[in-house]
């Protein structure tokens, strides 16, 4: 136990588990994709490699490490070899904040579940995602291709024009709980009810906003305009082979997974659920997935903003209705059980 | 060369409104090219051949400034076969299987025009069962062809990952099923070489207007499924809606036909103001929208399979007894000869009017043609490409592009 309250352990003691695991669910994310698709598109998917076709992500693996690194002569190089890193790196920060399970009895809360259980998790949660728009830049910069470089600016644009409402809508379960760090927000809402329920209104439609903007972040459809394949035949990712390639894939899944977790941490109770609290990480995978599974099911049948079309929204429907809703919020607090201070 | 233009300060970019005024009047994307800044802060994005989107191998060169388009200049030749000379060497009855391969996705449509052409320059009477048969084929071909373009356009709009994905899924399935029955009538998928001059070669096997009925009741069910999925959904609409307009004038200035000229308002079909085969005996209900923008070609095309269902529901019950070509099979490889003389036929294909001008008396007197010319509606759609593309943003490039269902191999011939 004392050996666990150092900071340093406990992070390495959660942080590797947290680590793998999400590793592999984002492996066996992209076989679930695959089968999934399949399925809505009237195909099989993967049935080959292994039962079901499951061992299809490390065959993938395996492929893509076979394949010729290449980087073209005008890129640069430093740069272009930098950028496949960090998506994966700030995919997973966002996970240390998350607590994955733990007991919310009054203010006794026990942090045993959580890799770094900060005071200001939503901050961290926000600023880390705010940073993925680099990773993407740099590599849309430095590989010195014109498709690459109209997807590097079309990201930085979308992903700080969907920045703000992103904010904005997390404002909303932080006015309403008085509460910065996500293992507080969690107990408020066992206490007081989940946030996309209670306050009424605008925690509904705070968790559609954040949910809409995760997507946008995401890149995933009707947002994926950096890489809109159809136009710029892959985006930031045109002239990356091989495993920074397999880097880029793999960090998107775990994007998508940790955008998935964050939503139903903020608005969905996160790991609460009405059996005892040993099941609390099976309630917020449960939740996850079921996010997770609706980004897939949009992403397979919707088609694509325009760019212009993208801002539209973002600035003139987006932004101020979460201004709006993070107001109301404010409002509405002093009236809210454990509300008002 | 416009020296007299001075470089001091630089002029601003054109305007992306749309121009109206007929093409004589306008700047020539082709031609004056110095009407644009070189000093203006252009990129040029070369787009294509090897490109996703650009069905095939076209290519464009975009010049952009942010994202939307200036100035667009397209490359077509990149899938040019020769087929025009080949067809000077080759006899009549061998030029049906060249022609299958220039438009891959509506052979049989290829085959009935360059078919028509000879029977106009011989005044070969078809046989009315042939003349049925090949009503029907024309039909399916049609939906065959409008079904690939719906998936296709959807992929432009909607991402190769993504929605667009799912709707080619299926509308690759429903086409499956027509291929199905040309498989049946001929032994081919693709290139049937079904058609000769003076009737079929393939007569109709037992149990075919059965299992055509049979399928056209799928089609007819599914069909609301491309609705729900297309016309239903609010970011195709955002995506098509209002996004490369031709108007009327513009497009018959172009020499647009089908489809593409009747979703800009021109009420023109050749099966109908020009009925060859069956046609003048099921009458056609042409489709026309007035748009002319995505929207409107989508619109259109999907009233056009409506209609195809029709015809060929109509006339699949009672294909009419008898011969199903006029001439003797032995005459028909070697024995065709025609002669000297200016022929042209042209029939309404799921792209628009193919025409087939053909020069009789070639190779050694009329065994094969002097000079073949063929008329494709996809190279005159490519040619409105510089025209409405300034403007609009290089999303809408490949959207526009799409909507317009261009093949290549006809294109390029």
């Amino acid at each position: 136990m004392t050996l666990l309250s150092n900071p340093w352990i406990h992070g390495l003691v959660v942080g590797t588990p947290v680590l793998l695991v999400f590793l592999a669910a984002s492996a066996l994310a992209s076989w679930w994709e695959r089968k999934f698709a399949g399925r809505m598109q009237n195909r099989l998917g993967p049935t080959i490699v292994g039962p079901f076709g499951i061992l299809q992500p490390f065959a993938d693996a395996l492929k893509m490490m076979q394949k010729e690194d290449i980087v073209p002569r005008a890129a640069d190089r430093a740069l272009f070899n930098l950028a496949p890193v960090f998506p994966l790196a700030l995919a997973l920060a966002v996970l240390a904040v998350v607590p994955f399970g733990g007991s919310w009895a009054g203010d006794e809360w026990s942090s045993a579940l959580v890799v770094a259980d900060l005071d200001i998790g939503v901050i961290w949660v926000l600023a880390v995602s705010g940073l993925m728009v680099f990773p993407t830049w740099m590599a849309g910069w430095a590989s010195s291709n014109k498709y690459t470089l109209l997807a590097g600016m079309r990201s930085v644009a979308q992903g700080v024009s969907y920045e703000i409402p992103l904010v904005l809508a997390a404002m909303v379960p932080v006015v309403a709980t008085g509460e910065l760090s996500l293992s507080g927000i969690v107990a408020w809402q066992a206490e007081h009810g989940w946030l996309v329920f209670w306050p009424p209104g605008p925690g509904l439609f705070a968790f559609v906003i954040f949910f809409m903007a995760s997507l946008a972040e995401a890149n995933r459809i009707p947002f994926d305009i950096p890489e809109a394949e159809s136009e710029l035949v892959a985006g930031v990712l045109v002239e990356y082979t091989g495993l920074k390639f397999g880097l880029f894939m793999l960090a998107e899944y775990t994007h998508t997974i940790a955008a998935s977790v964050i939503a139903s941490v903020l608005f969905l109770g996160g790991a609460h659920g009405p059996m005892p609290e040993i099941f609390g990480p099976m309630w917020l995978v449960l939740k996850a997935s079921t996010l997770f599974v609706i980004i897939y099911w949009i992403r397979w049948s919707w088609y694509r903003f325009r760019s212009d079309q993208l801002m539209d929204l973002c600035w003139r429907y987006l932004v101020p209705i979460t201004l709006v809703l993070v107001m109301i919020t404010a409002i509405m607090r002093g009236f809210l059980p454990g509300g008002a201070s | 060369m416009g020296s007299s233009t001075s470089h001091g300060a630089a002029p601003p970019p054109p305007a992306p409104t749309r121009d109206v005024r007929p093409l004589r009047m306008r700047v020539n994307p082709f031609l004056d090219i110095d009407q644009y800044d070189p000093e203006a802060d252009l990129m040029a994005l070369n787009m294509g051949p090897q490109h996703p989107s650009t069905h095939g191998v076209f290519r464009i060169k975009l010049f952009i400034d942010g994202e939307v388009v200036v100035k667009a200049v397209p490359y077509p030749g990149y899938l040019h076969r020769g087929v025009e000379k080949l067809c000077e060497k080759l006899t009549f009855a061998q030029l049906v299987p060249i022609v299958d391969k220039h438009d891959y996705v509506a052979p049989m449509t290829n085959e009935q025009a360059i078919v028509r052409v000879v029977e106009e320059a011989l005044k070969i009477e078809v046989p009315r069962r042939a003349r049925v048969l090949r009503t029907i084929l024309a039909e399916l071909q049609r939906i065959a062809s409008h079904l690939l373009w719906l998936g296709t356009f959807t992929l432009d709009i909607g991402g190769t990952i993504g929605g667009g994905a799912s709707v080619m899924m299926y509308t690759f399935r429903e086409r499956e099923l027509i291929l199905d029955l040309f498989e049946m009538l001929t032994g081919a998928r693709f290139h049937y070489n079904t058609h000769t001059p003076g009737g079929n070669r393939h007569d109709v096997p037992v149990g075919w207007p059965e299992r055509v009925k049979k399928v056209c009741d799928v089609i007819a069910a599914r069909l609301p499924e491309y609705t729900a999925a297309c016309t239903d959904n609010d970011v195709f609409d955002l995506r098509s809606r209002g996004v490369g307009v031709i108007d009327a004038a513009t497009a018959l200035e172009l020499g647009l036909s089908g489809p593409n000229l009747r979703a800009s308002g021109v009420d023109h079909d050749l099966r109908r103001d020009a009925p060859y085969h069956a046609y003048d005996e099921v009458g056609v209900n042409v489709a026309v929208a007035t748009d002319g923008d995505c929207w409107a070609r989508y619109i259109v095309r999907m009233a056009e399979m409506e209609e195809s269902l029709r015809i060929v529901r109509l006339l699949i019950d009672d294909i009419p007894q008898g011969p199903i070509t006029a001439l003797k099979p032995v005459k028909l490889h070697t024995q065709i000869k025609v002669p000297a003389g200016q022929h042209y036929a042209a029939i309404d294909t799921p792209r628009g009017e193919l025409g087939t001008y053909l020069i009789g008396g070639g190779a050694e007197k009329g065994a094969a043609a002097f000079r073949l010319k063929i008329r494709p509606p996809s190279l005159h759609a490519m040619a409105a490409l510089p025209w409405i593309l300034p403007g609009n943003t290089v999303s809408d490039v490949v959207a526009i592009l799409g909507s317009l269902d261009p093949i290549m191999g006809e294109v390029d011939r």
